[in-house]
């Protein structure tokens, strides 16, 4: 895979990081101006819960909010996203306990809205087998900035689907619906996740339209080169729980996975057993948590990324022993950063409650936005909504008693 | 073929949203063809009740008058009511 990096920085960043940070904010900022987008516009949190949609609009100073909701009350929200290549279309992912699943579109910002006539569906199976059925859509990434209105979809249980409308209507995407080895590294419905098993982290190289990422819990990380032409898994270096082959696909759950904006060719991945870094174009997963605290692992869902700094990069910590509770460890919870690409991490914990905080984040419920310093947003699944301005050195409470969250993302928009 | 009187369909409230009311009327000479029929009048309405494997999801029950219905084969006549309910579960 030959590709030219757009790595700017060295890894080799001393523990002292933080201290020199404000010259680096000038030569981040400075090469943020040169792409035109060293400040935000004014912000906005988009907030999926399992009993609606939420939108915050934020000032430009993202310290205040203006609550816009509830948009499908009562609808399990598993993702809303905004269109970053228009700044104006929106695709919600929505379901009922009861109902089908479905997409819901807008382009004025939820003042009205627009369904799918054809959402993502899997393919009518032959007579006498056993086809299947979309729970729900979990997971929308919009295509490369050279594909306007082309959009991506990860199912459950694990399907992908692409739109070539702006999400109005969906077909299955390459082969891996059906491909027999993929369905089996998807494994049963019981393999997967306790609401079902989920195809996420779709993500679009953005030099290359062709080369995508997805990943599957269970069923690893896979890539293509051609477009979905050909997939390939991206798993050497990853473990899976003790006593299993890692060289079975099927054990392999990775929670989360991000490209850094700023340089491509680096991943970082929050996984069921620890989290990594990925340079290409190696293919081998480095555990970049064996950093953490011993106290504290390298459990967690939720990852998220500095959009300049390839070397940033923040997780959410949560309690994998014994029955995975997954809440805060200890009942205290604390965001990790690392400022030197994993070789390190630092406890932001500042605004948080200090004990008796049994929070859960879910994988898609933390983002970063393009700001300078860079915010940072989480939902938790009791429904409180956290944000830092600062990179999570100091954290602010901006929503209490939302529904369970199950998504939190950022988005810019004019004006 | 369709039948030439309208069949009168009982809406569940989740789906009104589609419909606007809890009482429409639909043609078709079997189940599935009042579903369709639906369908084309208020797009998107179909696939919340019956999946891709045109099975009728988990928590709808559909009734043709007194009787559960599980086949969108089933005949339907021009006097018949549909009901498509919800079951109701969890919190």
């Amino acid at each position: 895979m030959a590709r030219k990096s757009v790595r700017s920085r060295s890894e080799n960043k001393s523990k002292s990081v933080l201290k020199s940070r404000s010259k680096k904010r000038s030569a981040k900022a400075a090469a943020a101006s040169s792409r035109g987008r060293a400040r935000p516009s004014a912000g906005l949190l988009l907030v999926a819960t399992r009993k609606g949609a939420w939108l915050y609009h934020g000032d430009r100073s993202r310290k205040q909010w203006r609550v816009d909701g509830p948009h499908f009350l009562g609808q399990i929200i598993n993702h809303m996203v905004l269109d970053p290549r228009d700044r104006r279309t929106m695709l919600v992912a929505a379901s009922t306990g009861h109902l089908g699943p479905t997409i819901f579109r807008t382009i004025d910002f939820g003042r009205s809205w627009q369904e799918a006539t054809r959402p993502p569906a899997f393919a009518k199976a032959a007579e006498g087998q056993v086809g299947r059925t979309v729970k729900h859509t979990f997971w929308l990434t919009p295509a490369h900035k050279d594909e306007p209105g082309v959009w991506y979809a990860g199912t459950s249980p694990q399907g992908l689907f692409r739109s070539e409308d702006g999400g109005l209507t969906w077909e299955p995407y390459s082969s891996v619906n059906d491909d027999p080895q993929y369905r089996a590294w998807m494994g049963t419905e019981q393999d997967g996740t306790p609401d079902g098993p989920k195809m996420h982290s779709i993500i679009i190289d953005p030099r290359d339209a062709a080369h995508m990422y997805f990943a599957m819990s269970s069923g690893g990380v896979h890539e293509t080169l051609d477009g979905g032409k050909h997939w390939r898994p991206l798993v050497e270096g990853l473990e899976v729980v003790a006593g299993f082959d890692a060289k079975n696909l099927v054990f392999h759950d990775p929670h989360c996975v991000r490209v850094c904006p700023s340089n491509p060719d680096r991943l970082y991945q929050q996984n069921h057993c620890g989290i990594y870094r990925l340079d290409r174009p190696s293919t081998l997963w480095k555990r970049v948590g064996k950093a953490m605290p011993a106290d504290i692992g390298d459990v967690g869902f939720p990852m998220v990324v500095h959009p300049r700094d390839d070397a940033v990069a923040w997780v959410l910590p949560m309690d994998g022993q014994t029955v995975w509770p997954r809440t805060s460890i200890n009942g205290e919870p604390a965001v990790y950063g690392t400022w030197d690409a994993g070789k390190s991490w630092k406890r932001l914990a500042q605004g948080f409650p200090k004990s008796q905080a049994w929070w859960t984040i879910k994988r898609q419920a933390m983002a970063a936005d393009m700001g300078d310093p860079v915010g940072i947003y989480f939902g938790t699944t009791s429904g409180e909504l956290w944000a830092s301005g600062n990179e999570g050195q100091s954290w602010n409470c901006i929503a209490r008693h939302l529904p369970e969250i199950y998504a939190v993302e950022t988005a810019e928009r004019d004006g | 073929m369709t039948a030439a009187a309208p069949i009168e369909v009982s809406i569940a409230s989740p789906l009104v949203s589609y419909t606007g009311t809890d009482k429409v009327q639909a043609l078709g000479e079997t189940l599935g063809d009042v579903l369709n029929d639906l369908d084309a009048r208020f797009p998107g309405i179909r696939f919340r009740m019956i999946d891709e494997q045109d099975r009728i999801r988990k928590h709808i029950r559909i009734f043709i008058n007194d009787e559960q219905v599980r086949d969108l084969a089933q005949s339907v006549r021009p006097a018949d009511q549909v009901w498509i309910v919800q079951a109701l579960s969890g919190g």
